[in-house]
């Protein structure tokens, strides 16, 4: 694609005159906006709300509060559901991007015999549904004791064919002559990855860390089936289980959704640039 | 050692690790799947191989076929729901200048929520009233209540609503950077020629588009397919009811493995499954090489 595509943020069509009919596109637009933020609107609001306001319409709490996020912190294990979720999802991201790279740049830099072999082997995995694995990673995970485990919540995702693609992409930039230089220098071949190629391409790493870190942040099927202690739960198996538990409280659903849900809108906040820019640069989601 | 044998052996050294994950975590799981499907397999005892038996069940299945019709109709009705919404969206979004950012990002957020707990937001949105924030506001329109997950009927679009919901914002983003990418000269030498919004939308703006739109048919479709999470936390017990009407295939293959612990039944509807996004992957290459 090319740059002007990826400039998602340069306004570069000349300046349009305002129309009744643009007036009313960009009404209608701002409406649908507005609908798409009331879920999130709804649930934060509610999480403020004590019971008895929970039926109102009115979207402010009257009396707000915190004593939802108290109830639930204190009387159930969101706090190490959360530190589970962050912990994995960050040790996974980190895993991913050393290695995704890694296999990437050897890929793209140098040659040697049965080097398409590989990356087309490793394509060839991003066919494969994460569905049709379940299964087999459930035995495997239960013949080697990794069950309600971090490492058995994390082992499947820790290197990842898209992110090989990618990488292996932008290293394809880098033009040769720096790694050569490098090579006569007397740097070690591990040294010239990490110290001059590695930083050429921190675009794509940074779309890759946000995506792997959002992508594991919300991911559910796997770590539904690999856990089945409570201790072990990440936030969303957590809030599936505490929210069936809880089922007409709907204050403390949506605070626990709120927690679940807050620091992707954090992490949206403070990279919004780079996420737009990475979902056309990667063309997809994680 | 020559350099070149030199730079090929550190290329396997750090190669070797990673080979040897993807054939561990990726190739030899996808084989032993399908060795699973020619079993009877309840994790207890080991594994009996029945030929065919799995696959002759799944056609005899009433809920197979049921959860079968189901993920069809999420695609079938999410595709082009979701991107006719996006279309329209993104090209009146990029003609806009006025807060152009603030609107955007509202229609991306719901993109990179956790989808379970969006799924308990529109859960709560659906309930019967006075919980529930739609059939509150049906009410004071003066409309009658809707039953809506507790609905055979009804369970179906209401749980793909949060799905179309959550996937419009990537659609949007590609095709604002779609739209993007057309040269403004195709636009200026068609108004020279005199062609009207419609004309211009009809012969330059959506052929040009067709890459985009081809991918995200695709990737869209891979998504409704796989729909799992949405239905699983609206549902009753995670149970894609009421009755089975909300229930995807991929909810089913879940209960057979790990409600039932039928592995090997389990093992077969994955891959049916698989054959069914090979074959959307498939149609996505040939519909991009025809020009």
């Amino acid at each position: 694609m090319s740059q002007a595509a990826l400039d998602a943020d340069q306004p570069w069509r000349q300046r349009l005159a305002a129309s009744p009919g643009r007036v009313l596109a960009w009404t209608l637009l701002v409406l649908g906006a507005i609908v798409m933020m009331t879920p999130l609107a709804y649930m934060v609001a509610t999480s403020l709300k004590p019971p008895h306001e929970v039926y109102e319409i009115n979207i402010v709490p009257i009396e707000p509060t915190f004593e939802n996020y108290t109830y639930i912190l204190g009387n159930s294990p969101f706090g190490l559901w959360f530190v589970n979720s962050l912990v994995t999802s960050t040790l996974v991201t980190l895993s991913v991007l050393f290695f995704d790279s890694l296999i990437g740049y050897t890929l793209a830099k140098f040659t040697f015999r049965g080097r398409n072999l590989v990356f087309i082997a490793i394509l060839t995995t991003l066919m494969i549904p994460t569905e049709m694995l379940i299964v087999p990673w459930y035995v495997m995970a239960k013949n080697f004791g990794w069950l309600n485990s971090y490492w058995g919540i994390m082992f499947p995702g820790l290197m990842t064919g898209f992110g090989v693609f990618l990488m292996r992409q932008f290293f394809m930039g880098v033009p040769d002559d720096y790694i050569h230089a490098a090579r006569i220098d007397g740097l070690g071949e591990f040294a010239i990855f990490w110290q001059i190629a590695l930083p050429l391409v921190t675009p794509a790493l940074s779309a890759l860390a946000i995506f792997t870190f959002l992508g594991n942040w919300t991911a559910f099927l796997w770590p539904l089936i690999v856990t089945s202690s409570r201790e072990l739960y990440t936030l969303p198996v957590g809030l599936a289980s505490f929210s069936n538990e809880n089922l007409t409280a709907w204050e403390l659903v949506m605070a626990g959704a709120t927690i679940a849900t807050l620091p992707t809108l954090v992490v949206f906040v403070v990279f919004q640039r780079y996420i737009i820019r990475g979902v056309v640069l990667a063309g997809l989601k994680g | 050692m020559t350099i070149e044998r030199k730079l090929a052996l550190q290329a396997w050294i750090f190669l070797a690790l990673p080979v040897l994950f993807f054939c561990l975590i990726r190739f030899y799981p996808a084989l032993e799947s399908f060795g699973i499907a020619f079993s009877e397999w309840n994790l207890l005892s080991p594994p009996k191989y029945v030929g065919l038996a799995n696959f002759n069940r799944m056609v005899g299945d009433p809920v197979f076929w049921i959860a079968f019709r189901n993920t069809f109709l999420y695609l079938a009705i999410g595709t082009p729901l979701s991107l006719l919404l996006a279309f329209l969206v993104a090209y009146h979004l990029d003609q806009v200048r006025f807060a152009h950012g603030l609107i955007r990002a509202c229609y991306f957020i719901p993109h990179l929520t956790s989808a379970v707990a969006m799924a308990w937001v529109w859960r709560w949105f659906y309930q019967p009233p006075p919980v529930g924030l739609f059939n509150n506001l049906l009410n004071a329109g003066g409309l009658d209540t809707q039953p809506f997950l507790r609905s055979t009927t009804q369970a179906l679009p209401a749980v793909l609503a949060p799905a179309i919901w959550a996937g419009l914002g990537f659609q949007i983003v590609l095709f604002m950077a779609g739209l993007r990418a057309i040269p403004s000269s195709y636009y200026e030498a068609a108004r020279i020629d005199g062609a009207g919004r419609w004309m211009v939308l009809r012969e330059i703006t959506i052929p040009l588009l067709r890459p985009t739109i081809v991918f995200l048919v695709v990737i869209s479709s891979i998504g409704f397919l796989r729909i799992f999470d949405t239905v699983y936390n609206m549902t009753d017990n995670g149970a894609g009811g009421p009755l089975n009407s909300s229930k995807p295939l991929v909810l089913y293959i879940y209960e057979s493995a790990f409600r039932s612990y039928q592995m090997g039944y389990a093992a077969a509807q994955t891959i049916v499954f698989f054959l069914i996004l090979l074959a959307v992957s498939l149609i996505q290459l040939r519909l991009m090489r025809t020009r």
